[in-house]
Formats: C-alpha cells, structure tokens, sequence
C-alpha cells in the first residue's frame, strides 16, 4: 500500500491504494467519480481518457502512483456548476452521442485536441487526433462536427475572458 | 494485474540500485506498454522502478552534427521539438504517426528501444541512421543494441539514458500503418549519411526484429531515386506472416515503402 497525494478537479485528495492501483481505477473506485469509463483496458479506445497536468492521457494505462503529485481533471470537472463546458455544449447540440460510453473520454480528448490546434482545426485533423478515442456505435461523423463547433465557442469563451 | 510495489526515482543511481534490491524488477518508463502488458499478467515484476520523473533522462540536445534525444522524453515533446525538426525532420514525421495522442503524451523513446517490439517504429530509425544507444554503463551503436524480437543488448538493471543520432544528409521513413494497433505492417527507414553512405531499415517485416535491406541499400546507391528499387527482389524469406499479411506482402510493402520514404526524404 502507498498513500497517492493528488489534485482532482481542484480539490486535494489523499488515497491510500495497493501499488498496482491504476488511476482510473482510484478515480473511479476510491473518489467515486464514475464518469470516467473503463471501455477495452487495452490501451486502444480512449473512454477513459483525463487531463493530467493538461495534458489527456489514458488513465487505464497509469499507475496511481505516477500521478502522485499531479493536477488530474476528469469529465466531472470542466463545467462550470450548472454551465456546461462548450465542448459538453456542443456534443448535445449536434448529437455528438448515442449510447454515451465513449463521450467523457471523447470529451477530454477533444478538448486537448481543441487547446492544441486552437482556431485551425480542421475536419482531417480532428479525424485523425480522435483516432485514440474509439465510439463503437460509430458516432463519428456528428462527434466531428461537435468538436469542430466547440472548437469556435472555445475561441469565443477565450477572447472573452 | 498481479501484485507489485511501486518506486519513483529521482536519479539514475537510485534508479538502478533501487532495481538491485528488488528480486525481479522492471524500470517503467512512460509504462504504454509495460502496463498493459502486466495488466494481460504477461508479466509480474516484483517492483516497478518509475523512471518518469527523473529529470537528467528529459530533453534533446543539437551539438554540431549529432542530434542527441535523452531516453525519457516522450513521442509527443519529441514531435514539438525545433531542433528534431531541423536536424531530423523524419524522426519527428515517424514520431506523428505513432501510436495516438494520449500515448504519444507517455511514451518514450528509451522505453520503445528497451521493448524493442518487432514492429516498432523507433528502432528503424536506430539502425537507418546509425545511431548510438547510452545507457549508464557504456554506449551501444544500434547494429549491436538490437538483438532479435523483445531482445536488445541491455543487461539487467542496465538503464538507457539517451540516444544519439549523426545528422544525415538526407532522411525519409513510410510506413503502412495497422489501423487498429498502430503499429507498423510494414514500414521503412531511407537515410543518405553525411560521408555518402546509404542505409535501409524495415520494421514489422522480418521474424527477426528490425533489419537491415542490403538490396535496396545496393540500388539506392547507384541511383537515389524511387524508381532505381523497382527492379530490385526482396526475399520473403524469414519475414512474418500473420493474418494481417503473407511473407510475400511484407516483402512487396518493402520495397513500396522504401519508395516512398525516398520520395518523403527528397
């Protein structure tokens, strides 16, 4: 058993799991935050992807304890109270969904994707930064155009700040 | 995934003496595919020595004619960097297609050599350019460091620390990418050295690992172009097949991504 000392979503939490813990299983299991999912454990479908200091990686494939220290945000963390995310926004408006499995990771992906490319995002692009994340009902073609149009709302919230 | 205990280390020393003690540890690197494999419990060490944080292993440095990439820098940091872009450009083109995002923002390059699975794409460039594998102890050129499938020349608790690559006159990789793993079918590393020399390298092609192609190598220096490798053979001889493709296909995949990785280095 280690204790893990880590940021989620703002607030510091310390865990104390078995070394062999993997960070979405403390997510998910000792803080209860089930919103990101556990899809084919392998590494290839992204449902499980979160932000690590920034950055969105596949907390299936960690350890707890390399995120000791870091500033973890998963999808539960990026709305505003009752204000979603423009990401969050856009997939319900263009139906970016259909069994929502795979959307938290898309998300999280998608706006990594978003803070990477800023305004010159593109269709190709966005097709092939998404090919980490996998949607089995083959959702695609609207999860595009959710991203593409949050990638305008992103820039709009941006300017406005 | 079996039992195991975790240590984080904050130098190479400590790295390795921390692996001495353990009965039967791996060093973890950006663990994309050592965590996964010990999640198949394919493998069970009795502790995982956490290379990640040490920061003499981060960064890549431009010294004249050698590229020099420290082994714990990630696909993604090697990528955005200016001078793998300036000096190599190819390396940071083979880098993109690579895995996707989320493991390009964890994996290493130190990591990927170490596993050296036969159908990675970091260990074409190794054997293209000629470059040279540093580890704690000594320096290995990449001929030596790659000794068959999963099998490099690296003793146990041996920690790679960088790797350096001579800037080559001209460089160029293709790949045909397995849409699935992302892994290559099939892909091809041209480089033209400084001094003239030319040097092809196939990965995901031979049951051996990553080899060397002296036919093409033959052709592109009589003439450095695509077309002086349409007349050329390539065996099937000692190449995988799998259901992704015959010994035959691979052997053809050679020769057309070699074609296109000169017409990528120019």
């Amino acid at each position: 058993m280690s204790t893990v000392k880590l940021t989620v979503n703002g607030k510091a939490v310390s865990v104390d799991v078995e070394d062999r813990t993997l960070l979405v299983q403390l997510l998910r299991e000792n803080l209860n935050l089930t919103g990101t999912h556990v899809g084919c454990d392998t590494s290839q479908c992204g449902a499980c992807v979160v932000h690590m200091d920034g950055k969105a990686v596949k907390s299936c494939t960690m350890l707890a304890g390399q995120a000791d220290g870091a500033n973890v945000t998963t999808i539960e963390g990026i709305a505003k109270g009752d204000e979603l995310h423009p990401m969050q926004a856009a997939f319900r408006d263009n139906h970016g969904l259909q069994c929502g499995y795979c959307t938290p990771g898309m998300i999280m992906s998608a706006i990594d994707i978003v803070h990477r490319h800023g305004g010159g995002l593109d269709e190709a692009t966005v097709r092939r930064e998404l090919e980490g994340n996998i949607c089995r009902c083959t959702g695609y073609h609207n999860i595009v155009k959710a991203v593409l149009d949050a990638a305008g709302r992103m820039k709009v919230s941006q300017a406005a700040e | 995934m079996y039992q195991t205990t975790y240590h984080r280390a904050s130098s190479v020393d400590e790295a390795a003496s921390l692996f001495a003690k353990g009965t039967e540890a791996k060093f973890l690197a950006g663990g994309q595919t050592l965590l996964p494999v010990m999640k198949q419990r394919l493998a069970s060490p009795s502790d995982v020595i956490d290379l990640g944080k040490i920061k003499e292993l981060q960064g890549v440095e431009l010294s004249g004619d050698v590229l020099t990439i420290k082994a714990g820098t990630t696909y993604f940091d090697i990528m955005q960097n200016a001078d793998v872009q300036k000096a190599i450009p190819a390396i940071a083109y083979l880098t993109s297609v690579l895995g996707d995002p989320a493991v390009r923002y964890r994996g290493t390059i130190g990591g990927s050599i170490a596993n050296n699975d036969p159908a990675a794409d970091y260990p074409a460039a190794l054997l293209a350019l000629g470059a040279t594998v540093k580890t704690n102890k000594r320096s290995i050129s990449a001929e030596d460091f790659f000794q068959g499938l999963f099998t490099t020349a690296l003793e146990d608790g041996e920690i790679i620390t960088a790797v350096s690559f001579p800037v080559p006159a001209k460089a160029g990789y293709a790949k045909m990418r397995h849409p699935a793993s992302r892994f290559a079918l099939t892909a091809v590393f041209v480089a033209q050295t400084k001094s003239g020399e030319i040097r092809v390298a196939a990965t995901g092609a031979s049951q051996s690992g990553v080899m060397r192609v002296p036919a093409i190598e033959a052709a592109l220096k009589a003439k450095w172009s695509p077309a002086a490798i349409d007349g050329v053979s390539v065996s099937a001889s000692n190449l995988l097949a799998d259901i992704h493709g015959t010994a035959e296909y691979r052997a053809n995949l050679i020769k057309v991504m070699a074609q296109r990785a000169v017409t990528a280095a120019g």
